[in-house]
């Protein structure tokens, strides 16, 4: 088959992949604002999104904070500015290693579980007995879970934040010697407004990721239990490149009308 | 009387393959119809058809009286509220109890209290033999009592036409047994079914009337004695496989076959 040929084939199934994608989440979306609601579901989701993530968000939190406290006294020190240290570590992770790490956590874990399980009701036909029962799978199960990361993954980025500081204050305290009153000043002092603001919409974009992303893996899977493992795979790549992607995005953003 | 179900002239492709043509059937209210046909030609697309799952290319699909080839997904669930589907595997609900998914949809609809919906369960248990598994998560059960938690969930919903996709698929003959005898049995109060299998014992047992799907096309279409006096080539190939291509032939017995043994040698590593 001609190289051509094949490009142009290929081409064309990205731009029916992007189309199909963003139907899903026109429909899902449309789901928040009309009826029925599902809150059983929801409160399931956001117990496992939410709870379910908590203690991984703190680990990630906590280690960096502790690693940027440790390298940034190491640059800070030929100049002697150690002590300020924590001004570093919050405004690094409010603003950027808080959301983005946690958000890649949480596509690790929620989103994996998200795709593989909307996958296996793919191809065992429960999302046509859904369909056949006279429910909206998309309304029963994406627009449910878009729900729950939308307001928990912000709850998160913030616990990681709060985490990540305290880790920086442990090692502040313990290796460098640095006074308790110093570290907190300086931290809070760091983070200004547009810093709160650009750490909790990063989050809320994040979470529109994972979600969508997450479930649109799970909705197009094909080919029985092999496919389960490709949508897993590819919902923690795709959501991947896009949380860094859009991070990047929007910092430009934000800094273009700060 | 008018058909519960008529199908006229449907076409359908997907992707690249033609998987039915210009089929044209009708299902009478309370009439048991199975639909036989061999692995691949297009006998459960034809249910999913029914259930607006698929969307043909041409033709139209009637459904008590109302053309559903053009109707919206919202109206086409309102039209799913009819009919009730007995999947190949089940497709139970993993995350709920057989409790849950045999009230799933009357819980959906919201019609009737958390008590009633209990009883209509119940019952739809009780029919199936199986009420003493409630509280049994769907993955505790086995082929032939998911099969059946299947049918008592398309009881329980109320439907007036049931769809079952190979009901009896790789169950062993008590099972077997036992869902042809369901099918008779809600035969008898008046329900229309549509069974799609390729066990011929179970469809003489519960049809009224047979069509056979051979490649996407309608082969046949008349009563269970019809079928078996049929002389046309492709409906005497379904039925006795006997009179297929030579390469295409069940295996020879044992005994008749001839040649040197094959000898088998492990090789340890």
């Amino acid at each position: 088959m001609p190289t051509s040929f094949n490009l142009a084939a290929k081409l064309f199934n990205v731009v029916l992949i992007v189309q199909e994608f963003t139907l899903l989440c026109a429909q899902t979306v449309a789901g928040l604002v009309r009826p029925p609601w599902y809150l059983r579901e929801i409160m399931l989701q956001l117990d496992r999104i939410g709870v379910g993530s908590l203690f991984i968000v703190m680990l990630t939190g906590l280690f960096t904070g502790m690693v940027l406290a440790l390298q940034g006294a190491v640059q800070l020190e030929p100049y002697g500015a150690t002590m300020y240290v924590s001004r570093l570590i919050s405004e690094s992770v409010v603003r950027e290693l808080g959301p983005v790490l946690a958000a890649l956590m949480i596509a690790g874990r929620v989103g994996t579980g998200i795709a593989s399980e909307i996958a296996s009701m793919q191809v065992t036909e429960q999302i046509d007995a859904f369909r056949a029962e006279g429910t909206d799978p998309i309304k029963k199960l994406a627009t449910t879970r878009l729900a729950a990361c939308l307001l928990m993954i912000p709850v998160l980025t913030v616990i990681t934040n709060c985490i990540a500081i305290l880790g920086g204050w442990l090692v502040a305290r313990l290796y460098l010697a640095i006074d308790s009153y110093f570290y907190w000043t300086w931290a809070f002092e760091a983070i200004q407004m547009d810093d709160i603001v650009q750490g909790l919409v990063k989050p809320l974009i994040f979470g529109f990721i994972i979600a969508m992303v997450s479930c649109y893996a799970g909705f197009s899977t094909k080919g029985g239990t092999a496919g389960v493992g490709v949508s897993t795979t590819q919902s923690m790549v795709y959501s991947s490149i896009l949380i860094l992607a859009s991070d990047f995005f929007i910092t430009k953003f934000f800094m273009a009308f700060a | 009387m008018e058909p519960m179900i008529a199908f006229t002239d449907v076409r359908l492709t997907l992707g690249d393959r033609l998987i039915l043509k210009d089929v044209s059937f009708e299902v009478q209210p309370g009439e048991t119809r199975v639909v036989l046909g061999g692995s691949g030609s297009g006998k459960t697309t034809l249910l999913r058809l029914v259930l607006g799952l698929y969307r043909p290319d041409r033709g139209s699909i009637l459904v008590a009286g109302q053309d559903i080839t053009g109707l919206p997904e919202r109206d086409l669930f309102q039209v799913r509220q009819q009919m009730a589907m007995v999947f190949q595997d089940a497709a139970l609900f993993d995350s709920l109890s057989v409790r849950e998914n045999v009230g799933y949809r009357l819980w959906e609809q919201g019609l009737l209290s958390d008590e009633e919906i209990e009883q209509k369960a119940l019952e739809s248990l009780k029919f199936v033999g199986l009420d003493d598994i409630l509280d049994k998560m769907p993955a505790e059960l086995s082929g032939g009592m998911r099969k059946r938690v299947g049918i008592a969930r398309a009881l329980a919903s109320g439907a007036k036409t049931l769809l079952y996709d190979e009901p009896t698929a790789g169950l062993d003959p008590i099972n077997t047994c036992l869902i042809g005898r369901l099918i008779l049995r809600l035969k008898a109060m008046g329900v229309t079914q549509v069974v799609v299998t390729h066990d011929l014992e179970t469809a003489y047992r519960v049809a009224d009337r047979m069509i056979l799907v051979v490649k996407g096309r309608l082969a046949f279409d008349g009563t269970p004695d019809e079928l078996r006096r049929c002389e046309r080539p492709e409906v005497r190939q379904f039925l006795d496989p006997g009179s297929l291509p030579s390469e295409w032939k069940p295996l020879p017995n044992r005994d008749d076959i001839t040649g040197e043994p094959v000898s088998v040698s492990r090789r340890d590593s």
